[in-house]
């Protein structure tokens, strides 16, 4: 069976340039299957996303690669073809809930609109499924919520509603990116255990993005390791926390705080290994622009 | 606040007109009048007291709903005024309009395809609106749209062959109720060319402002989740970034048609128009001090109602302000 979501040799670039955003990234993720995508900020993590949903900065570009989703080659698609299929088979949850909501519109048409115009049900039927969606994350009163406006939300009540609009469609690949890293420490726990419930219950696969190891071996069944855009290691997460081949990926995973010291913050990765992978990733530029 | 606004404009408008040199009395006699004529007629108006004395007479009668004589056509001031405030209100809203629909075309083609060419063009365009005022572009139209292609009317309000059947002075207006179409199309080819004259400056203003508001909402979270909903640009741009990048634009708007309702003067003097405009010209030209003081008195209450709709508009817009 072929990965819902298959990335192939993915390099992006600043448009018209031949600086590389993303170095030949691969990357699966099978039906069903939560994959965690960790590095540091500025890595690439949320261009990869956002790669495969078709909402690269106008300043990026694709230089090589393809990207399937359910066996379509989403970058020969012209482009309204391609966001009708992402649209029906695939939803971000946004990293901040604060700015991902419409503030001139209500919170109801927000989460039904896609399955009235892009998935042509009826405006009761989707009604009714807002509703529902808003009982599953767990919000009371559902309906006053859907009749509000986001700012009369506090943030952690609009993520919530952002994951049920992201499963509103019942999507096949769900991207979540950085989904915690806005909001209250106490409502993170809260929110990441209902986005896995979520995820459970609707059997969608899930690409995980966040800088956050800790969160990866409780959401993820593998994981992929980026630096500098490029793909360090992937593992499945029982081996990788048992060892992890790479030096970066060993670096990084000794600057997680363990959960026994829940206080400590995210320390800097070791120096000296920044500057080999560095070196390993210039001399593999060296050869893409030559080769 | 509206009554202060209103009291400083008569106020100011009040002592200007009577500092300024030029003797209405003077103008109205026929030459050979001597000079005690026209001390008694100066009396009779009242305009050998102080200014003072002149504004306290004045406002009295205001209070009352008398707003004087007017010393050119000796006819009260009020009903004079009353009867050409509707066609300047034509004109002035169906500028408004235009200006809306050129500025907004603009705006929402600049946006869904910017940073190519039709963008460049655009800006091009507005900035070709913005640094010509509209008295040029009025006499750019006279002489194309006028003149060389006659298309449409460059005197008048409308043809003054026509039997008008009106029982009030909105004539465009009414002559919708009545379902009276071809006195519509006459009006409506006396109005075009004011109008979009009046429209062009604003409407570049519309369309440089917009696109901007635009271009940036673009970018914003919320916009870029609607695409990965499934929706089209143009979906995007009318039903995500649009209610939101009117916002700031909305203010300017009314600012903006405040300076075009003050245009008027001018351009219905340039075509002929007979509405408030025109008159004021005639007004000043005369020295008709009870006249030209009615006349400010009625722009500066527009001028009042237009900030009350914008803000009202702004508010309802905007749903952060609507319950409170
Ligand atoms: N609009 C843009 N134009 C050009 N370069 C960009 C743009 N947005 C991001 N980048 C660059 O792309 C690289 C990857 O950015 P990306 O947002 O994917 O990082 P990330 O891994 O998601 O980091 P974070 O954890 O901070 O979200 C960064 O070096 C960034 O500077
Ligand atoms: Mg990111």
């Amino acid at each position: 069976m072929t990965p819902f979501l298959q990335i192939e040799n993915l390099s992006a670039v600043i448009r018209g340039t031949s600086d590389r955003l993303l170095r030949s990234v691969s990357l699966e993720v099978n039906s069903g299957e939560v994959c965690g995508l960790v590095g540091e900020s500025g890595a690439g993590k949320s261009m990869i996303g956002k790669a495969v949903l078709g909402i690269l900065p106008a300043a990026v570009e694709i230089a090589e690669g393809q990207v399937q989703l359910d066996d379509e080659d989403l970058l020969a698609m012209p482009q309204a073809d391609r966001r009708r299929l992402i649209g029906a088979k695939a939803a971000l949850i946004p990293q901040d809930p604060l700015t991902a909501l419409n503030p001139s519109r209500r919170i109801g048409p927000q989460i039904t609109d896609r399955l009235i115009d892009i998935l042509g049900w009826t405006r009761r039927d989707a009604a009714n499924r807002a509703a529902e969606l808003l009982d599953e994350v767990h919000i009371d009163n559902p309906q006053r919520v859907l009749a509000s406006y986001p700012h009369e939300l506090s943030g952690g009540m609009r993520q919530r509603v952002l994951i049920a609009s992201a499963f509103a469609a019942n999507p096949k690949l769900v991207i979540a990116d950085e989904p915690t890293t806005a909001l209250d420490v106490t409502v993170q726990k809260q929110i990441l255990r209902l986005i896995r419930e979520m995820q459970e219950r609707h059997g969608t696969a899930m690409l995980f993005v966040t800088h956050d190891l800790g969160v990866v071996s409780k959401v993820c069944q593998r994981l992929t390791v980026l630096f500098a855009g490029k793909v360090i290691e992937q593992a499945d997460v029982a081996d990788f926390y048992a060892g992890p081949r790479h030096g970066y990926s060993k670096a990084l995973l000794a600057a997680t705080p363990k959960f026994t010291e829940p206080f400590t913050s995210l320390m800097p990765v070791d120096r000296a290994v920044i500057t080999a992978v560095t070196a390993e990733i210039e001399a593999a530029d060296g050869a893409w622009h030559h080769g | 606040m509206m009554a202060i606004t209103l009291f400083g404009a008569a106020v100011i408008v009040f002592v200007v007109i009577r500092i300024v040199p030029g003797n209405p009395i003077a103008m109205m006699l026929p030459p050979g009048a001597t000079d005690e004529d026209i001390a008694r007629l100066t009396a009779h108006y009242g305009l050998d007291k102080s200014i003072p004395e002149q504004f306290v007479v004045w406002l009295t009668g205001v209070l009352q709903g008398d707003f004087g004589t007017s010393i050119s056509l000796r006819q009260p001031v009020m009903p004079l005024v009353l009867g050409r405030l509707p066609a300047t209100l034509e004109l002035s809203i169906f500028a408004l309009v235009l200006a809306v629909i050129i500025g907004g075309a603009m705006a929402l083609t600049g946006t869904r395809f910017r940073g190519g060419r039709t963008e460049a063009v655009i800006d091009v365009a507005n900035g070709a609106g913005l640094s010509i005022p509209d008295f040029l572009w009025a006499l750019v139209l006279i002489l194309t749209l006028g003149v060389l292609y006659p298309v449409f009317h460059i005197s008048g309000r409308i043809s003054p062959s026509l039997d008008l059947p009106f029982t009030t002075q909105f004539y465009a207006f009414e002559s919708i109720l009545r379902l009276r179409f071809d006195l519509w199309w006459d009006l409506l080819k006396h109005m075009f060319m004011p109008a979009l004259a009046l429209a062009i400056p604003l409407a570049a203003i519309i369309g440089q402002l917009l696109k901007q508001s635009l271009k940036e909402t673009m970018h914003l979270d919320y916009v870029v989740l609607a695409r990965t909903k499934g929706y089209g640009e143009n979906h995007v741009i009318l039903f995500e970034a649009l209610r939101n990048a009117v916002l700031p634009t909305l203010t300017l708007i009314g600012v903006q048609f405040t300076f075009l309702i003050g245009g008027t003067v001018i351009i219905e003097r340039l075509f002929s128009y007979e509405g408030l405009g025109n008159m004021a010209i005639d007004a000043v030209i005369n020295r008709d001090l009870p006249l030209i003081q009615g006349i400010v008195l009625v722009f500066a209450l527009l001028f009042t109602v237009v900030n009350l709709v914008v803000d009202l508009t702004y508010a309802l817009l905007n749903p952060r302000l609507r319950h409170a």
